[in-house]
């Protein structure tokens, strides 16, 4: 299974975290602080995995984001790599040409996104389409809710509440 | 978009960003998380919206890296907001802050059960998705069913049933009894047919999980699984929007083919054959394209199937091909592949045998063991370990230490403890192991523990040939300037012990030994100091006659550090004045340390703790230890019985099972058993009896953790504790008879001949020791004995079984017939979680376990339950023993216990009628079936209490039967496998003039029952009860896991 999900600036700055197994605040600032040095200082010809603490983190560059997730010793790799890879490509489609800043300013779309993705550490959607349905749906209830309340009518029953 | 609208957050984030410093970020963060706290204190103005608009802030600000300590009441509460918007922030927002062990969450269980349950679709996503990311335990027990009702619907959406799915998964992993129900693995081959694929995916993730516990109950699934791999694989009825890089869903491909590694015989023969041409398809079908995650893609197919051929049991030839395969791999650019490629054949090795083919890719490998990335040489290591043995061992070893000088720092000390290992596994002449461990000393001073050279000096006293050799050596490599300080504890011991020995050779005179150790003496720490002073006086007193200007020069030493700060140097200083002032008559004392016993290496111990188990056991991790242990055979033991075994560890995890009793005489035992036992007051007796020096047990303070005395008799009393019987069965011969230090104080095996033991051998001896057991675990001790408690348990059903101050288990236990039912609670009685916990059955090759997974943690206060079903095979004295650890915080605590699964267990009195019981006891004629004794040395009790007991024991008491009334008969039934119900007639006629003697008579159709039942009635009667062992005549029949034959037998090897 996936125990912890992140999303790291080449700067070292945190973009998402998501923990499936259960890690103190204590620990996950500690395990950020580790897995960021680690990775950062690897140099681009090396392979995407990294072995840590009995555990194994898979990781993939793109543009200045570093997409780490940590799995077991025995999960598939490539597997892993790729469920990085259709994340991405979800969250590409999501935002048009996603970059860095979409995800600072619109961190959590990247939340509902990531729980489209994966539930408990496991993948759960392989369909982009799917999820791309599923996540337009949500901003259609999110922008019916809002119209509501910003309504003549509501504003009136606000104004002589 | 929702965030267009929060310009607040907007602003925020953009001010963040455009903060210099990390101080401006800071000030800036606090100024707007007190702006947040007072908002949320007057809690009345705020609208929804603003208090959404909080709660992301926190987020973000959480994100980067700020402690959240408050605010955590309101996020929770938007859960119970009527409105999609603010309710889908209080979920996903909850998930990110809280883990599962948050007292909060317990606050909303209900609103979060009322919206599975539900009939809102958007709703019930969200709560899904939030247990199953967090749910805890108490989700657990409340949701379980109705997740397991929507999963099964045929009325919900796919996109809430995948979530459904997931989340029992999450909730199964959290308490197996999740979908602990009845025909559950036929709704899961109903589940199998599943046309949505995001569903299916999502089935076969749990899948995944539930057969990785218990295979048995799912092998219904297997062909389900085997036909959805076949479609996959040939594209058939696959939607395009499941397709990626035009390869059908890769990921359900991989999962599916990790369900069927967990079920490596398949027989049905049409089955088998579809899934192997599958499979071929695969292995042949994967070519190299340009396309990254095409690639990508169908190589995690490729691997996956590789890893599937492997569990197969495929012919030779296949597995041929898989290696061959990998050998490719190990050699393209692609790192990703070459990783993959050693990792898969390290796996292999563990799994088939393949050693020979592997080996032609020796070559290949030993290059990665250079490569820029610092996983793949990890991978090459790791291989390299695996695939020694006895005819590539120096090459290997070889190129590992010309790698050491190289090697980064993360890696040297796993490397420098391979070297060793292999070095000393696989030696075909000990000269080269000696040579091997001095290079690693040389190379890597800091990286070589203490155990690694501890061990050296136990292969050179149990060796004369090469003692001469060794102690050569040492003085060569101490003569070298800028010397490690391990290599002068090495050498300065070997010297001590063994110089003498060279005494012939030029150069190498006691005055010429002494000059080049002192050379070392000035700048090695204490510890060390008083190393070498024992090496000192060992080396004036072996030379005859004594020089007298040595002798000088060695006093003057003693009488400048008598007064040193260091108690242990002072002490020794002062010990060794007044031996060299008794003259000639103490040489004995310092005689050359005695052999030890053989033990197993404290080494393999260390390297397989490396190991960590994850939440899932993997099928290699499974197939590893079903497997019988390859690992470590005695491949050539020494004719002198006293030399090193030369083991093969092939496979490196498995090392916890490793120690085949064999290699362990029954003459280790006693050497280290007497530690636990009141240890520190005799060692303080003899210190004022006896005028010579009493010697801390390890008076050479190692900075390391195993020697440090004082968690040692902490260990060993658990342990003595379980096994008190060995220690008052010393073989003869292992008291010395004149032994000026009582043999008892000295953990090493030294008692036997020589008088004064030595101090550092008692070093290494006894680190060695107790490295194989404890390692730092053991400062938590039991408050109570654990025997006592195993007593207490073998006559109740329930009870205690062990505590500490941290966490108590409890024991209920129900039997009936060949089965029982045993309820282990583990309570956890601190403020916070323990953790990686862990309890491990280790059945002995009579009694078959059924266990059910243990939560790795126990929250605060919590008491967890974990049921273990036990049948029966036959009759045998051996006991399963449980093997506990917990982490407290960063304390791991592991004890070793006895569980309370006795014969008299599957015991069960009847009634019969007198006459009944005349015809049956006649009928029986004697040995083997009926057996008759005169035990002595029985606890003296009147017969009424004699009656009681048996009565507990569930032997039971046929009163009125026989006529005289200082006679016991019963009647009662064993229930076991291979004998079904088997009637046993037990007599015991007492003597009322001397009730420490009695006569015994057991007698049943079986032999092996009546044998077992009479030494085991024997055992509860006699005062101190021998050791349970394996009895000679119970053949054990069950060769598929002969490595765990009898666990207790084999505790009692370990120590």
């Amino acid at each position: 299974m996936i125990h912890f999900v992140l999303l790291i600036s080449r700067q070292g700055k945190v973009r998402l975290t998501k923990w499936y197994s259960p890690y103190t605040q204590k620990e996950r600032t500690k395990v950020i602080r580790e897995l960021s040095g680690m990775i950062l200082s690897r140099g681009p010809k090396l392979c995407n995995f990294l072995e840590w603490r009995g555990l194994k983190v898979v990781y993939k560059r793109y543009a200045s984001l570093y997409f780490c997730m940590c799995v077991d010793t025995d999960d598939n790799e490539l597997e892993t790599l790729e469920i990085i890879h259709h994340f991405v490509e979800i969250l590409d489609r999501y935002f048009g040409n996603v970059c860095e800043l979409d995800l600072i300013f619109n961190f959590h779309k990247a939340y509902y996104i990531l729980d489209e993705v994966l539930i408990a550490g496991e993948l759960q959607e392989t369909s982009k389409k799917s999820v791309a349905r599923v996540i337009a749906a949500q901003d259609t209830l999110i922008e019916h809710a809002k119209e509501q309340s910003s309504s003549l009518s509501n504003i009136i029953a606000q104004a002589t509440k | 978009m929702a965030l267009s609208g929060m310009r607040g957050l907007s602003t925020f984030i953009s001010d963040v960003r455009n903060c210099q410093n990390k101080e401006a970020e800071r000030s800036r963060v606090d100024k707007e998380l007190a702006n947040i706290r007072t908002r949320f204190k007057n809690d009345k103005g705020l609208t929804v919206y603003e208090k959404k608009k909080y709660v992301w802030k926190m987020l973000y600000i959480y994100m980067l890296g700020y402690d959240m300590d408050f605010g955590h009441m309101e996020t929770v509460s938007l859960i119970s907001a009527p409105k999609y918007p603010e309710k889908q922030v209080g979920y996903i927002v909850t998930s990110c802050l809280l883990n599962e062990n948050h007292d909060f969450l317990k606050l909303v269980i209900n609103t979060v059960r009322n919206d599975i349950i539900g009939n809102n679709e958007t709703f019930q996503c969200l709560a899904l998705t939030m247990v199953g990311n967090i749910g805890g335990r108490d989700f657990s027990e409340s949701l379980a069913s109705d997740v397991q009702k929507i999963l099964l619907s045929n009325s919900c959406r796919p996109i809430v049933r995948k979530k459904a799915a997931l989340c029992l998964l999450r909730l199964y992993r959290k308490n197996p009894d999740a979908v602990n129900v009845d025909g559950w693995s036929e709704r899961m081959v109903h589940l199998l047919d599943e046309r949505d694929i995001g569903v299916l995916t999502a089935v076969m993730s749990l899948l995944v999980s539930l057969v990785a516990k218990s295979q048995d109950a799912y092998w219904s699934c297997v062909p389900k699984c085997v036909r959805i791999l076949e479609r996959l694989t040939r594209g058939q009825d696959i939607p395009q929007e499941y397709t990626y890089y035009g390869i059908p869903s890769p990921w359900l491909q991989v999962k599916t083919m990790r369900v069927l590694q967990y079920f490596p015989a398949i027989e049905d023969p049409n089955i088998r054959k579809s899934l192997f041409e599958t499979l071929q398809r695969i292995l042949l079908g994967t070519d190299v394209v340009k396309n990254v995650n095409k690639n990508n893609a169908s190589h995690a197919v490729l691997f996956e199937a590789l890893a599937l051929v492997m569990h197969l049991n495929a012919e030779k030839e296949m597995l041929s091909q898989c290696v061959a395969l990998l050998g490719k791999f190990i050699a393209v650019r692609e790192p990703n592949i070459r990783y993959l490629g050693l990792e898969n054949m390290t796996r292999m090795l563990l799994v088939v045998d393949v050693q020979d083919i592997i080996k032609k890719h020796q070559a290949q490998i030993i290059t990665s063991l250079k490569d820029p990335d610092i996983s793949i040489r990890r991978r090459s290591l790791d291989l390299l370990y695996g695939m020694c043995d006895v005819t590539n061992a120096k090459e290997i070893v070889e190129e590992l230490l010309q790698y050491l000088t190289k090697a980064d720092f993360g890696i040297r000390e796993e490397l420098a403890l391979k070297a060793a290992i292999l070095s000393e596994s696989f030696a075909t002449d000990l000269d080269w192991y000696v040579d091997v461990i001095l290079q690693l000393i040389e190379k890597a001073g800091d990286f070589v523990s203490d155990d690694i050279w501890y061990r050296v000096v136990q292969f050179v006293t149990n060796d004369e040939h090469l003692q001469v050799y060794a102690a050569a050596k040492a003085l060569d490599y101490l003569d070298k300037p800028a010397v490690h300080e391990t290599m002068v504890k090495l050498a300065g011991y070997l010297l001590g012990e063994y110089s003498h020995l060279l005494a012939r050779r030029p150069g190498c005179t006691p005055k010429d030994i002494f000059d080049v150790i002192y050379d070392k003496f000035a700048v090695v720490s204490i510890g060390t100091k008083a190393l070498l002073l024992s090496a000192f006086v060992k080396i004036l007193l072996h030379s005859q006659p004594q020089d007298p200007d040595l002798r000088e020069r060695v006093l003057e030493i003693f009488k400048r550090y008598e007064c040193s700060v260091d108690a242990e140097v002072q002490q020794r200083c002062i010990e060794y004045l007044t031996l060299c002032a008794k003259g000639p008559s103490m040489v004995d004392i310092m005689a050359e340390m005695p052999k030890f016993p053989v033990r197993q290496s404290a080494l393999l111990k260390k390297a397989g703790d490396a190991e960590r188990d994850v939440a899932e056991e993997s099928a290699t991790k499974l197939r590893v230890q079903q497997q019988n242990s390859t690992a470590l055979v005695v491949v050539e033991p020494q004719s002198n019985g006293a030399g090193p075994p030369i083991l093969t560890p092939s496979a490196a995890p498995v090392q916890k099972k490793q120690a085949s009793p064999s290699d362990l005489p029954p003459s280790a035992h006693p050497a280290a058993l007497p530690v636990g036992n009141g240890h520190t007051e005799v060692s303080a007796v003899t210190a004022e009896d006896v005028s010579v020096p009493s010697l801390p047990e390890d008076p050479v303070t190692e900075p390391t953790p195993p020697p440090e005395p004082a968690p040692a008799p902490s260990g060993a009393n658990l342990l003595a504790d379980l096994l008190a019987p060995l220690a008052i069965e010393a073989p003869p011969g292992y008291a010395a008879p004149d032994s000026i230090v009582d043999s008892s104080q000295d953990p090493g095996p030294s008692a036997g001949t020589s008088g004064l033991a030595p101090m550092q051998s008692s070093g290494p001896a006894d680190a060695l020791a107790l490295a194989l057991y404890d390692g730092p675990s053991t400062k938590v001790q039991p408050i109570g004995s654990v025997e006592d408690w195993f007593n207490a348990l073998v006559i109740k059903d329930s009870g205690i079984l062990y505590e500490d101050p941290f966490v108590q288990i409890g024991i209920k236990s129900d039997w009936r017939g060949i089965q029982g039912r045993l309820v282990l609670f583990l309570g956890n009685k601190h403020n916070a979680s323990l953790t990686n916990v862990r309890a491990v059955v280790l059945p002995p090759p009579h009694l078959r376990f059924k266990s059910s997974p243990v939560p790795d943690t126990i929250p605060p206060r919590a008491q967890v339950q974990c049921p273990f079903d036990v049948f029966c095979l036959r009759a045998s004295r051996e006991t399963a023993v449980l093997e506990f650890s917990y982490n407290n915080g960063n304390i791991p605590v592991s004890a070793q216990l006895k569980l309370p699964v006795l014969i008299n267990k599957f015991l069960q009195p009847v009634t019969v009628s007198a006459n009944d019981f005349v015809a049956r006891w006649r009928a029986l004629a004697g040995p083997p079936l009926k057996l008759q004794e005169v035990v002595r040395n029985v606890r003296p009790m009147p017969l009424i209490e004699m009656a009681n007991l048996f009565n507990s024991l569930h032997i039971g008491v046929a009163t009125g039967l026989d006529p005289n009334e200082n006679n016991i008969v019963s009647a009662t039934t064993f229930y076991s496998e291979s004998a079904q119900a088997t009637l046993c007639l037990i007599r015991v006629e007492t003597d009322p003039s001397d009730r420490t003697q009695l006569r015994l008579t057991v007698g049943s159709q079986d032999l092996t029952t009546t044998y077992e039942l009479m030494e085991y009635i024997k055992q509860q009667l006699i005062d101190t009860p021998p050791p349970t062992m394996v009895s000679p005549n119970v053949p054990t029949t069950i060769p598929t896991n002969s490595e765990l034959t009898g666990p207790a037998a084999l505790l009692n090897g370990l120590i």
